[in-house]
């Protein structure tokens, strides 16, 4: 992105709102970054001209502050606890309901959301990477899951390039990132005086279109790619090499699992602030009545007792077994089911972990000696 | 590995409860069909697939189907109960209703495998997913050679359907080992490890294939028996179990490895597993 000039518009920085409110106008509920208990997350924007300025998230393992960001940019803030992922894989939903009768007779419904189209403003290259394999898992071929498609299918998303990455971030070693290159309506590189901005799709197009933008100069694009640039050279962070299946799957019997297996509190923080984690429990909610049962998904984790359970044993009874899972699912057999690792770089797990397990450590740990990048 | 994998990702259809038999204390058969007439006729399965079993106000259970696909009076499913939901299965009685959707996964390659010998293995109360192949290559005698039935349970009473043991191994071509490692009164078995029956097992290593289902150690043990023997593991196949909630391979409970066991399974071959297998917590 940000190569083509002749399709790379400029958005000065009070134009900012009138992006958001075209979309609006379009019929968008939009969503955008909001300060909520200490953290960016996403939420409905109220005015198109909501948007919080001027704030950078410092991260480290188990740490995550909000500050100010010197230059008051819009976007200097790398991420917060959550991705994209509730906004189309709902932390709990119904998936059908069933209705008995006095006479004991059953009547199945299937359960559709009702939510309107979003539109998303701030998305990352990490969350775009992770929406896409959430994509491939939940809309695989034939598999189509109605309820995440649902909401998929009218999403509207705004990208933003990273330019000031957190500590814990490495989406340059898992090629993700910092700059957005696939899967956004429109991308934004936040400049001093506004943002380059580029159409990922005909949806996308026409938005710019309507906003009447000028073209990007060659200074403009160049101080945006630039930007990519030295972000990705900033993080400090990294994976060895993009594909560990091999590696990490000779190494089951590794002393690391115990010894992480030490200072895991299998809370689950991890897999909840994961983008890319997809395990779900599903559970009936009786009505009080005894009439009429909810079906329900809800986010589940590796990490519980639950998880492993199978008729009276535990086939994961133990946190080293759930934490070499977790691992090795992320980065390793990840690559038998979707053709690349599921970790996007983005960092989530380290700074939320409360006790600091940063997974970049325990896979340095793990492989010493045993890869070359 | 005949019938295409379901995608029946829910709501369940609803279906009665048309006959109930009680296996043992804790072991029961429920016999059930679709209510709807047209989906009963279109119903299809494999032996080594499963359903989901929705017991209302509960939840759903995975339970593999043990009745023959060529019988179209009902669909058979035999529980222990042990959990939630299985429990209140087991106070079902003929008339109830259900939820059920299915099938799921993949089932045994009975039609790669015609021809030849069989050595079927199973432990403790595992034995259903097995119990359907026995009725199944009985029902089909003449496609398949030597047909050797290994069974290992922890207590006597533990087995199941003792009658048709008996019977089996008064078949001609056939073979019945079973152990139980706590011996009893009237025990006409071996009281010991099952694995001590394995060297008794009579068939040609050269043309024959081996399915298994029940613990784990079991099957480990029962593989290098019979790849020490000399059956190619490329004919040695199993039924795994794991956690399933959605039986469609989104909820990711039941991942061995990469596979999901609920589409890319529940049966396997050896190859497919062995190396997960050998490590515990998978």
């Amino acid at each position: 992105m940000f190569t083509q000039p002749e399709q790379t518009g400029f958005l000065p920085l009070v134009q900012l709102s009138a992006l958001v409110s075209r979309l609006m106008t379009l019929g968008y509920q939009c969503l955008g970054p909001t300060v909520e208990n200490g953290a960016i997350v996403m939420r409905e924007l109220s005015k198109p001209d909501g948007l919080p300025r001027g704030l950078q998230a410092e991260q480290a393992p188990g740490h995550y502050r909000l500050r100010r960001d010197p230059h008051n940019r819009y976007f200097a803030w790398a991420n917060g606890p959550q991705a994209i992922k509730p906004q189309t894989f709902a932390p709990t939903e119904s998936l059908w309901r069933v209705a008995r009768d006095d006479a004991g007779a059953l009547k199945f419904t299937a359960v559709l959301p009702s939510s309107p189209a979003q539109a998303i403003i701030g998305v990352r290259a990490c969350d775009l990477a992770a929406l896409a394999l959430q994509d491939a898992h939940f809309l695989r071929e034939g598999r189509h899951d109605a309820h995440y498609a649902h909401r998929r299918e009218k999403m509207f998303l705004v990208a933003v390039q990273c330019a000031e990455p957190g500590a814990t971030c490495f989406c340059a070693s898992t090629g993700d990132g910092p700059t957005p290159t696939v899967g956004y309506d429109i991308s934004l590189a936040e400049l001093e005086a506004g943002f380059v901005a580029v159409a990922g799709s005909a949806k996308g197009q026409a938005v710019l279109d309507l906003l009447n933008l000028s073209p990007a100069t060659p200074q403009q694009i160049e101080a945006a790619q630039q930007q990519g640039q030295d972000a990705a050279a900033s993080q400090t962070r990294s994976l060895p090499v993009r594909n560990l299946r091999d590696v990490l799957m000779s190494q089951l019997e590794h002393p690391r699992w115990d010894e992480v297996a030490t200072r895991c509190l299998a809370c689950g923080n991890c897999t909840a602030v994961c983008p890319t984690c997809f395990c779900h429990a599903e559970m009936d909610v009786p009505s009080l009545d005894g009439q009429t049962s909810e079906h329900e998904r809800k986010w589940d984790s590796c990490f519980g007792e639950s998880h492993g359970h199978l008729h009276g044993t535990n086939v994961r009874p133990d946190i080293r077994s759930r934490y070499r899972q977790w691992l090795t699912h992320k980065l390793a057999t990840w690559h038998d089911q979707f053709g690349r690792s599921g970790c996007v770089g983005c960092g989530r797990c380290i700074a939320w972990c409360p006790v600091g397990i940063d997974l970049t450590e325990e896979v340095a740990a793990l492989t010493a000696n045993k890869v070359q990048a | 590995m005949t019938a295409k994998p379901g995608v029946d990702a829910g709501p369940p259809h609803t279906a009665t409860v048309v006959a109930r038999t009680q296996e043992s204390p804790s072991i029961f058969t429920l016999q059930v069909r679709f209510d709807d007439a047209a989906t009963q006729a279109a119903y299809r399965f494999a032996p080594g697939q499963f359903n989901m079993l929705y017991l209302f106000g509960v939840g759903e259970v995975p339970v593999s189907i043990m009745s023959d696909p060529g019988d179209r009076s009902g669909i058979g499913h035999t529980i222990r109960a042990l959990g939630r939901v299985t429990q209140g299965l087991a106070a079902l009685q003929s008339g109830d209703k259900v939820g059920l959707r299915g099938p799921f996964g993949r089932g045994w390659p009975l039609q790669e495998i015609g021809g030849n010998d069989i050595v079927l293995v199973t432990g403790g109360l595992g034995c259903a997913p097995v119990v359907s192949v026995i009725h199944y290559i009985l029902k089909r005698r003449e496609r398949y050679g030597k047909l050797v039935i290994i069974q290992g349970v922890k207590h006597t009473e533990d087995l199941i359907w003792r009658e048709q043991y008996d019977r089996w191994a008064r078949l001609p071509d056939t073979q019945v080992l079973v152990a139980a490692s706590e011996g009893a009164a009237l025990w006409p078995w071996h009281v010991g490890r099952v694995t001590e029956l394995f060297g008794l097992a009579q068939f040609n290593p050269a043309c024959a294939s081996a399915m298994m289902c029940g613990p784990e150690g079991m099957m480990r043990a029962a593989a290098d028996s019979l790849l020490q023997r000399g059956l190619p593991e490329s004919r040695l196949f199993l039924s795994m179990e794991r956690n399933m909630q959605c039986a469609v391979g989104r909820c990711g409970h039941c991942q061995l490895g990469g596979s999901f066991v609920c589409r890319n399974g529940p049966v396997f071959s050896w190859g497919q597993v062995k190396s997960l297998l050998a490590h515990r917590g998978f």
